[in-house]
């Protein structure tokens, strides 16, 4: 079966239609971006510290066999089990034997976007395990039955009324009670019990150091450590590529991590996971699904160096306007843009044109992305492989024709189209009315600039 | 010197006085100017979409208007980006290569290759905020961005600084996009016409009486946003207040 396609202008116009979610949305993501600014411009190495982070990454990269099978070795030497998982089905399917293994029916998880990616949590539910979400966006995602909008700050795009009824409807709170710290305690009390008695925890990973086989993650609530070392059992998944060589790297990432994505110095807590502690297990799973593939992928494969701080997204005014469930993906925004194709170019082959090219993901991803110059290379592919829409397709060879031929061109700007108070229709190409729903038109004037060059300076060939 | 003036098309249809204060302007300063009467588009909007087949015959034609110039100039920084970056439909020749290079957008032409020092015709006792487009912030690095780290420096500004009596409001984003992007205006309406919106209302708001910049195309979306609001904003083409533009 066809896959239908996101469509993202359709999803967008619905987001803004909230005036009230679109300006809270916008101004709250902006407020970060203006903090990752404040922060990026104090630190006179920043740039330089860019281009270290993106050098590590394309190194890791192209020498990535190598160093998973190093810190394979590495995790083994230290106690914990590791598995290979090709696909998202194979993951789940890992961890769910895992679970079965231990008996194990309550999993508390941090927040992952590789365990989002799979699809786990409905995989898992359905075979009988209960799972928690710990870190409260991500909780009131969960709660809500809604995936999260923004790979950071999960449930960025709902105002603290939303939560107030999500919680009123599933945790019993007061529903017209929107304090935020109301809210939070009453999360903390909701999910603390389920803490004490999981029996087995799970985090993603923000970094896997090669050199010493352990797992590093960043989070500002301390639940994920909470995850890894109440329960006797530790999960952690890993895309492969989350490594760096050396713990000596991950400095040039941990300083720019938060920063870029909170506007930060530091997260509240940076937690290395090494070894299992006595009498209990520590799984890792490293999980490819298409990675390797995008990997081999000349003109996108520095997608991978993303280290998932969601500053493109900040950044991104089409982002901030339409909030991030309008992608229709795991990965929303400019790097989701650029890698959802990559899962199913038919369903996301809208994606790239929700863009408008301003290249500002680009300037401040930390590990330089080139993002906008994959954006636009992403809308050739879509072309050359058939999923442009038709009327898109058709308007472009209307164009191209006009546009290479003087006087087909000079026909439709100098006749009775160019006199009429509307924009000539090849030049909007198509949803003719698109243009004036919003934005008054403009009027074409009496001549062309070719036509009073001609009377005012030369002669007509 | 001589300059082959490139008018986009949507100028020369629409903003034709954007193409006389460019070709005037370069006049004043001694540039021999030649315009090429069969010229119509760098093929930036096929391109822009994907459509490299149904860009090259723009490209192509592109080719044979403006090979052979030392200098290819033209008021429109997108369009020029277009050239420099992204002209890639038609095979790559060297003389292609060198049309490539050889072609300037207007403000970096006059502020880099001319180097002009004054505008002693030019007076604009108004408020202006500057609208960088993307294009020429970004792609042709016109201005410092407020992403990246490192010294400030503006290339519209040091020549709109030139102009007796200008001055200067800076909005609160005073680099975040339009909303404009070509063909997105029209297939992502509504986010388009929400940037546009934010976009003149921050101007406003920074008390600006003028949007002036070097992209018509910009100016042409965000003047429609204005309209719409009922923002008395007015909008120019840089080229118009250099060569003199008086209000």
């Amino acid at each position: 079966m066809r896959e239908k396609r996101i469509d993202h202008a359709e999803a967008a116009s619905e987001f803004i239609a909230s005036t009230e979610h679109v300006a809270f949305h916008d101004r709250r993501l902006w407020d970060l971006r203006k903090k990752r600014d404040r922060e990026s411009e104090s630190i006179p190495e920043w740039e330089e510290l860019r281009r270290l982070a993106s050098a590590i990454k394309e190194h890791t990269l192209t020498h990535l066999a190598d160093y998973l099978e190093e810190f394979e070795r590495n995790a083994i030497a230290n106690g914990a089990r590791v598995h290979w998982a090709v696909d998202a089905i194979e993951h789940n399917e890992i961890v769910l034997d895992i679970l079965r293994n231990r008996g194990a029916k309550t999993l508390v998880k941090a927040k992952s976007m590789l365990t989002e990616e799979c699809d786990m949590r409905p995989f898992l539910e359905k075979r009988g395990v209960t799972v928690i979400e710990t870190d409260l966006a991500e909780r009131i995602q969960q709660l809500d039955d809604e995936p999260p909008s923004h790979i950071v700050v999960p449930s960025v795009h709902k105002l603290r009324q939303d939560v107030a009824q999500v919680f009123g409807r599933t945790i019993g709170t007061d529903p017209t009670n929107s304090d935020p710290h109301y809210l939070a305690e009453s999360q903390r009390q909701n999910t603390r019990p389920y803490f004490v008695g999981a029996e087995a925890g799970m985090t993603g990973a923000n970094f896997a150091v090669a050199e010493t086989g352990s797992i590093v993650v960043c989070t500002n609530e301390g639940n994920a450590d909470l995850s890894v070392n109440v329960p006797p059992l530790y999960i952690a998944s890993v895309g492969v590529e989350k490594l760096i060589p050396r713990v000596r790297d991950l400095g040039v990432f941990v300083r720019m991590l938060s920063r870029s994505a909170l506007g930060s110095p530091i997260t509240q807590y940076t937690s290395h996971m090494r070894a299992p502690r006595p009498g209990t297990e520590m799984h890792i799973v490293l999980v490819d699904n298409g990675r390797s593939e995008r990997l081999g992928m000349a003109d996108f494969w520095t997608s991978l160096k993303c280290i998932r701080c969601g500053a493109c997204m900040n950044t991104c005014p089409v982002y901030r306007r339409s909030g991030g469930l309008s992608y229709g993906a795991t990965y929303s925004g400019p790097i989701g843009v650029i890698i959802d194709p990559t899962f199913s170019l038919r369903k996301y082959s809208n994606l790239p044109f929700a863009s408008t090219l301003n290249g500002s993901c680009s300037n401040v991803c930390p590990v330089k992305i080139n993002i906008h110059e994959q954006i636009y290379k992403w809308r050739q592919v879509i072309a050359e492989r058939g999923q442009l829409p038709f009327v898109k397709k058709q308007a472009m060879q209307a164009a191209g024709k006009v546009l290479a031929s003087p006087k087909l061109y000079r026909a439709a700007v100098e006749g009775a189209s160019a006199a009429s108070e509307y924009l000539p229709r090849f030049m909007l190409y198509t949803r003719f009315n698109a243009w004036g729903r919003q934005r008054e038109v403009p009027v074409a004037p009496q001549q062309t600039f070719r036509q009073w060059y001609i009377k005012n300076r030369g002669q007509p060939s | 010197m001589k300059v082959a003036l490139f008018v986009p098309c949507f100028i020369d249809a629409f903003f034709p006085e954007v193409g006389i204060a460019t070709l005037e302007l370069l006049e004043r300063l001694g540039c021999e100017v030649v315009y090429p009467l069969d010229q119509t588009c760098c093929g930036q909007p096929m391109a822009n979409n994907g459509c490299e087949e149904e860009a090259a015959g723009a490209e192509a034609l592109f080719v044979r208007n403006f090979s052979g110039f030392q200098y290819i100039v033209a008021p429109s920084g997108s369009c020029i980006h277009h050239v420099r970056d992204h002209f890639t439909a038609v095979e790559q020749t060297e003389e292609v290569k060198q049309l490539r290079r050889n072609a300037f957008e207007l403000v970096e032409f006059l502020h880099d290759v001319l180097k002009v020092e004054a505008f002693p015709w030019a007076e604009f006792p108004h408020k202006v905020g500057l609208h960088n487009s993307c294009g020429t912030l970004r792609g042709l690095r016109h201005a410092k961005a407020t992403e990246v780290s490192e010294p400030f420096f503006s290339k519209p500004l040091d020549l709109l600084s030139k102009v007796k009596g200008i001055e200067f409001v800076t909005p609160d984003r005073p680099d975040e996009c339009c909303g404009f992007g070509g063909t997105f205006s029209l297939f992502e309406e509504s986010v388009s016409a929400n940037m546009g919106h934010d976009k003149v209302s921050d101007h406003k708001r920074a008390g600006a009486e003028y949007i002036v910049s070097a992209d018509s195309s910009c100016l042409m979306h965000q003047k429609g946003c204005a309209e719409r609001l009922g923002l008395d904003l007015r909008f120019m083409h840089i080229s118009q207040i250099l060569n003199g533009a008086r209000e």
